[in-house]
Parts: structure tokens; C-alpha cells; sequence
């Protein structure tokens, strides 16, 4: 099978006064496939994922959705709510935003907003008590059972997303994300703070997404075990600047890349350089 | 302060607040609360035939001091002695400290809904029941428009989570709305309350649309000098709004068409006639309670209705977080502006009911001590709360409607109740949310 290219990613530049947190920065995601963006701490990932999903304006650069249906979003010309909404982009938080108040049903019914406004006239034929409304949110209610399923979530529908353990809420995450019908699906960090065991699971649930939802799905982390395992496609980021980009293995074998992550060398700026001098000096 | 970080370590150690550590905690006290007394107790302020002079009172200052002293100390020691039992008991329960186990939402309580329908239940009967005289009718109606206040008010700060300092500008906008179209152009008040609420929607939407950016306090403080301006346009526009004076006069409602006085002006039938009844003033007290009853209960019940659409839905969760709600795709400024425009014209019925109810209206009606009632409602019945919002209007506005032979001391009871709800339900009377779907209960009606 052919790579169908789902999202470009061209000269993006990304600054904040004098601070350049993305430089030039070009990649491909396609459909069908995992995509990781790694990189150490403070290398931009998130900044990326921020102008994808509109959270930030891009200073330069050009980001292309081409989804299967034919129409090409530019997303960094879109508002940011219709990047989720018409371009169908999704994202998680590394700092989870759960409705925690809410129920773990009510923040999957929630992110299907945008189809019960449609089917309820916003909210008129609801209000009206109109049978429309009525099978919209059961169809709503069937596709939340769905995810709730696929997450494991089944057994706490009706407790307040706040009261679930880490883990789960990570994986309610996802499911709401999903729950939108994204073409694709942006991951930041979901492997963060979770043990092996639920590690392993989340692997097995991004595997089976790719599979069964046929979407692209772009990820932050840093849990080499899950990138390695599950990505088809790796970019290497490095204070703001691309490293390396390439599969898998390709990318563990890029000499660049062991410079930046193990600190050979005598780059300064590495923390584990740096650390590695104190040592030295105590 | 210091009683707490005890608390906290006796609840480690069951370690005891040493007497001394109770004496000092407590002489703080009684310095604070005479060094608050001196200003306000011990100089009096006495008018007499030689002018003004000072009174000097400082036995009292010192009194006021002694008693928070000894109330203090007494407060520890029972704290203490309550704490110290309590400990005990957990104790004995559970040898083992207990986990921190995440717990399921509550289902709906059954009490909430039957204490709903008790409520509306008293409501109906009310000025049937035999001890129900003219005054107790008048000061229910009163009561419910702060009920009805605080239920719209509640779409806007319980369900979208935005603090709105300024709510009673909508309230005076549905007033002055009934108050002038009746008075030049005579429209009748049927008409005028839709047009009421329109017109408060539309404010509401103006309001919005300025404000959408900013959160919590700078929302906040917006709200806040938009209410003011409403009122000072309202003090200044000498020929439209009458100024200080307000409108006097404005035309009361009628039982659709059948006018509430003795004879009619028009020669048609007055309402005591149509029905072959006595006349008595009483029965447009009684019309005026069961309009007030209906506006009301059609507020609640379309707040209970909403919640359950998706329109609803995503105002909790804008009030959840804002940015979640961005990235599946929510328009948060559309969402918002409705939770604007919405709780503006429930204010906007209310607003033009209390006109056609005083019969005259003047911009010291609509201060910001108004908008800040109706917010401690909201806020002290626990924000989303429905019957919350009953509760804590009971307790804010009818009891010192109640309790007015008091005189200013009422005032001392409603900071009193005002710091007892928040040390004892510092979330509000009822805080607890009910989910607006249960899978339970779908998986049920299957079965």
C-alpha cells in the first residue's frame, strides 16, 4: 500500500519574542500511520502540536491537511475550534483537561457537540422534546458505549471524570478525542505518568485505533518503549530545529540523535553533559 | 490559623492543643476583636443642642474583647474535646487509614426531587392555607423573584461558570423595558414581557460580546461596571427614564384583559365582576403571586430541560475547562454569548413582572447590592444547584423580610448566617452535581 500523505508540515517557525521555539520545521504524517515527534525536554513538541491545533499562530510555515474526502485545510489560516470541528484534527493534553466535574459519559457525549447541535436545531427540537433530538443522542450514547468499551471504561461511565485513577484518565482522554471523529489524531505525551502494565495497553489501543479508525495519528513522547514499538514514522526535534526523521530504526541508529540524547560530544547545552561535568567536579 | 495547623497535627499524632496554645489563640482574638470595636463601639457620635459631639464608650470595647475571648476559648475546648472523641471513633471503625478510593458519582438523591415537589407543591396551595394573609402573599412574591433571579442568574454562573457581577442590569433593562413601551405606547404587559426578554437578551448579547476574552475576576470586574452603567444611564436620561425619579404609575397587569380594581375605567367588566365575586384587593396580590409562581417555575424547569441538551452540556463544560472544550471543536464564543443572552432574559421577565408589580420603578431599585444578593444566592445554594438557589433565597431574602421588627440587627443575623454557611458548607447549601445522563440508567429502560 501506497503512503497517502495526511498532514504536511512545511518550514514551520515557531517564535515567542526573541525565542525561537520551532525553527524550520518540515515533516509528513500520513494516513494509516503513527507518527512520533521525540525530541528532550523543551525541544518544541509541544509548541508544534500547539500551531497544529491552533492553540498558537505559526510566525512561518504552512500546515496541510489533506483529509480523504478531497478538501485541503490550511491550518494554520483556521480558527481554533474549526480545526477540531471541520478539519477534524484531535488532540490530548500532557496535563490532562478532563471535564472533571463532569461523568466519564457526559465528557464523551460532550466532544459529539458539534453532531447533537446539528441534529437539535441548537438545541430547539430538544427543547421541543422532537423525537430528533431524542435518536441523535442515542446514536451519541452508542458511539460513547463504543469508546467507553474500547478504553475499559464501561464500569465507571457514571463516575466524575476527576475521581478515576491516572491511567484511566489518560485513556478516557483518548476515547474523547476519538469520540469526535478525528482524521486525525494528535497524542501529547499519553504515556506519561501511566506504569508498564498500562503502557503496554496503550500500545495495543493506539495499534488497534490505527487499524480499525484507518486515521493518522501523531505522537509526543518520550517512553522510547511505546515510540519504538508502535511508530511507523519518528521526527527528531532538538531545541526547536528537525534532527532526524525516518523510521524507527533508522532514527536510533542516527548518529545525531545519540549525540543529542546520551550528551557524546562536547555540546554544552545537554543536560546530561552538563551533568556528567558536575559529577566531575564534586 | 493556629487552631488548624493544630488540627492537622493532632489528626497525625492525636496530639492535644496544649491549654496555653488555647489562651494565646484566643487573647489574639479578643485583641482583634476590640481593636475592631474601638472604631465602631467606643466613640458614639451624639447630636444635641450644642452641636455634634463624642461619646466615649470604652467599657464596651472592652466587653466586646472579653466576650470573643471567653467565646473563643470555649470554641477550642469544645473543639478540642469533639476532635478528640471523633478520633476515637474513626479509630475504633478502621484500624487501618483508609485509602483514598475514588468513588462514583452519587446517583440522583430521591430526596432532592420529592423536596422539589413538596416545594412546588406549599407553593400552589400557599395563599389558600388558612394562616396565608395579604403580607405573607406579598413577601412570597417577593421571595420568588429573587428565586427566579437566581435561577437565571444560575445559567450564567453555576452552569457556564461566568462570574457575573452585574446581573441586575439585565433585571432593570426588563423593567424599564415594561415601564416605558406600556406608558408610551401602551402596550399591555403580555406583550411587553417576551419584548422584555428580548431586549435583555440583546443587552446580554452586547455585554458578551466585549467580554468573551477575559475570565474569572476581570470578568468579574466588567460585569461589574456594566451593571453601574446601566444604572447611571438609567439616573441620567432625564427624558426617557425620568431620572431619580424613576415612572410612577406604570400600568398593572390585568387578568388577561379583566382589570383588578373596584370599578372599571372603560366600562368593562373588572375581574371581582366577571367571576361574581366580592372585591378584594387581595385578589391582585393573589395574581401577582401565582404570575411570579409560573415565570419562576418555567425558568427552573427550562434549566433542568437545557442541562440536558448539548447547547448545556458544553456550558458546563466551558466551565469545566475552555481549552478542552476548544479542541473538540466547541465554539466557545457562541457558547458563551448564549449563556449571556439567555440568563439576561430570565432577568428580563423578572425585571418587567417587579415593574408591573410596584407599579413604579426608579433606578434605586437596580444598585450593585442587588446583583450581589442574587449571586450569594447563587453562590451559597451551591453553585447548579436548583433547589439550593430556594434554599439560600429563603435564607437571604426572606428571612430578613421575615424578621424585620429587628430592625438593624436583622443585619447582624445575615452575616451571621452568611459565615455559619461557609464554615459548614463552604460549596454551597446543596453543591453536589447530578450528572445530566447515567449509563445505568439507559442500560435499565433496556432491560
Amino acid at each position: 500500500m501506497s503512503r497517502q500523505p495526511l498532514l504536511q508540515v512545511e518550514h514551520l517557525t515557531m517564535r515567542f519574542g526573541g525565542l525561537t521555539a520551532v525553527n524550520d520545521l518540515s515533516f509528513t504524517a500520513y494516513r494509516n500511520e503513527i507518527t512520533a515527534i521525540i525530541g528532550p525536554n523543551g525541544a518544541g513538541k509541544t509548541t508544534v502540536f500547539n500551531c497544529l491545533t491552533g492553540f498558537y499562530k505559526p510566525t512561518v510555515g504552512r500546515l496541510t491537511l489533506t483529509p480523504e474526502n478531497g478538501k485541503t485545510f490550511l491550518l494554520e489560516r483556521t480558527e481554533g475550534f474549526r480545526i477540531a470541528k471541520d478539519a477534524k484534527v484531535a488532540r490530548t493534553f500532557q496535563n490532562i483537561r478532563l471535564f472533571g466535574g463532569m461523568s466519564v459519559l457526559e465528557n464523551l457525549i460532550v466532544a459529539q457537540h458539534n453532531m447533537l447541535m446539528q441534529a437539535s436545531v441548537y438545541s430547539l427540537a430538544g427543547l421541543a422534546f422532537l423525537p430528533k433530538y431524542r435518536n441523535a443522542e442515542k446514536q451519541a450514547v452508542e458511539r460513547a458505549k463504543y469508546w467507553l468499551n474500547k478504553v475499559g471504561l464501561t464500569a465507571h461511565a457514571d463516575w466524575s471524570a476527576a475521581n478515576l485513577p491516572y491511567g484511566s484518565q489518560r485513556r478516557l482522554e483518548i476515547a474523547r478525542a476519538m469520540c469526535t471523529e478525528p482524521v486525525l489524531l494528535c497524542l501529547d505525551e499519553p504515556a506519561a505518568g501511566l506504569n508498564p502494565k498500562e503502557s503496554l495497553e496503550l500500545n495495543t489501543l493506539l495499534r488497534d485505533i490505527r487499524k480499525e479508525q484507518g486515521i493518522g495519528i501523531l505522537l509526543i513522547e518520550h517512553d522510547m518503549s511505546v515510540v519504538m514499538q508502535i511508530s511507523d514514522h519518528v521526527v527528531v526535534l532538538d531545541h526547536g530545529a528537525p534532527l532526524s526523521d525516518g523510521s524507527p530504526e533508522e532514527v536510533r541508529n542516527d548518529p545525531a540523535v545519540i549525540r543529542a540524547y546520551l550528551g557524546a560530544g562536547d555540546d554544552e547545552d545537554n543536560p546530561a553533559a552538563v551533568a556528567m561535568g558536575h559529577g566531575g567536579v564534586a | 490559623m493556629t487552631t488548624t495547623t493544630n488540627a492537622a497535627a493532632a489528626g497525625q499524632h492525636s496530639y492535644h492543643p496544649s491549654l496555653i496554645t488555647m489562651l494565646k489563640d484566643s487573647a489574639a482574638a479578643g485583641i482583634v476583636a476590640a481593636l475592631l470595636a474601638l472604631p465602631l463601639l467606643g466613640f458614639h457620635l451624639l447630636d444635641s443642642a450644642q452641636g455634634l459631639h463624642l461619646d466615649y464608650r470604652f467599657p464596651l470595647v472592652l466587653w466586646a474583647g472579653v466576650i470573643v475571648f471567653a467565646g473563643r476559648f470555649a470554641l477550642s475546648l469544645a473543639g478540642a474535646a469533639i476532635g478528640h472523641r471523633l478520633r476515637a471513633g474513626k479509630k475504633a471503625v478502621s484500624p487501618v487509614a483508609p485509602l483514598d478510593i475514588p468513588t462514583a458519582i452519587a446517583k440522583p438523591k430521591p430526596w432532592r426531587k420529592i423536596t422539589g415537589w413538596v416545594l412546588v407543591a406549599v407553593a400552589l396551595v400557599l395563599p389558600f392555607l388558612p394562616f396565608a394573609d395579604r403580607n405573607l402573599v406579598d413577601k412570597a412574591t417577593l421571595l420568588l423573584i429573587y428565586v427566579m433571579l437566581g435561577w437565571g442568574l444560575n445559567i450564567v454562573v453555576g452552569l457556564a461558570g461566568l462570574l457575573d457581577l452585574g446581573y441586575v442590569a439585565f433585571y432593570a433593562v426588563g423593567a424599564y423595558s415594561y415601564a416605558i413601551l406600556s406608558q408610551h405606547y401602551g402596550v399591555s404587559f403580555w406583550v411587553c414581557l417576551p419584548l422584555a426578554g428580548l431586549f435583555s437578551a440583546c443587552f446580554g448579547m452586547a455585554l458578551g460580546f466585549p467580554v468573551l476574552r477575559l475570565r474569572g475576576d476581570y470578568l468579574a470586574i466588567v460585569t461589574l461596571g456594566f451593571g453601574e452603567i446601566i444604572r447611571v444611564v438609567l439616573l441620567n436620561w432625564q427624558d426617557f427614564t425620568g431620572g431619580p425619579n424613576g415612572i410612577a404609575d406604570i400600568k398593572r397587569p390585568s387578568f388577561f384583559g379583566l382589570p383588578f380594581s373596584a370599578v372599571s375605567l372603560d366600562g368593562g367588566k373588572t375581574f371581582s365582576q366577571f367571576f361574581g365575586l366580592d372585591f378584594s384587593p387581595d385578589h391582585r396580590v393573589t395574581f401577582l403571586y401565582y404570575l411570579i409562581l409560573v415565570l419562576a417555575l418555567a425558568t427552573n424547569l427550562f434549566t433542568l430541560r437545557i442541562r440536558k441538551l448539548p447547547i448545556g452540556r458544553a456550558w458546563e463544560a466551558l466551565r469545566e475547562d475552555e481549552t478542552a472544550c476548544r479542541s473538540l471543536g466547541i465554539n466557545p464564543t457562541k457558547t458563551k454569548l448564549s449563556a449571556f443572552a439567555i440568563g439576561a432574559m430570565f432577568a428580563g421577565f423578572a425585571g418587567s413582572f417587579f415593574a408591573t408589580r410596584q407599579g413604579f420603578i426608579s433606578p434605586e431599585s437596580f444598585t450593585f447590592i442587588e446583583s450581589a444578593i442574587i449571586l450569594a444566592i447563587v453562590v451559597l445554594g451551591g453553585m447548579g444547584s436548583q433547589i439550593g438557589i430556594v434554599l439560600a433565597a429563603v435564607l437571604l431574602v426572606g428571612l430578613p423580610e421575615w424578621f424585620r421588627d429587628l430592625q438593624l440587627y436583622r443585619m447582624i443575623a445575615f452575616g451571621g448566617a452568611m459565615v455559619l454557611i461557609m464554615l459548614w458548607r463552604p460549596r454551597g447549601l446543596l453543591s453536589s452535581r447530578e450528572p445530566t445522563i447515567l449509563l445505568s440508567d439507559i442500560k435499565e429502560a433496556a432491560e
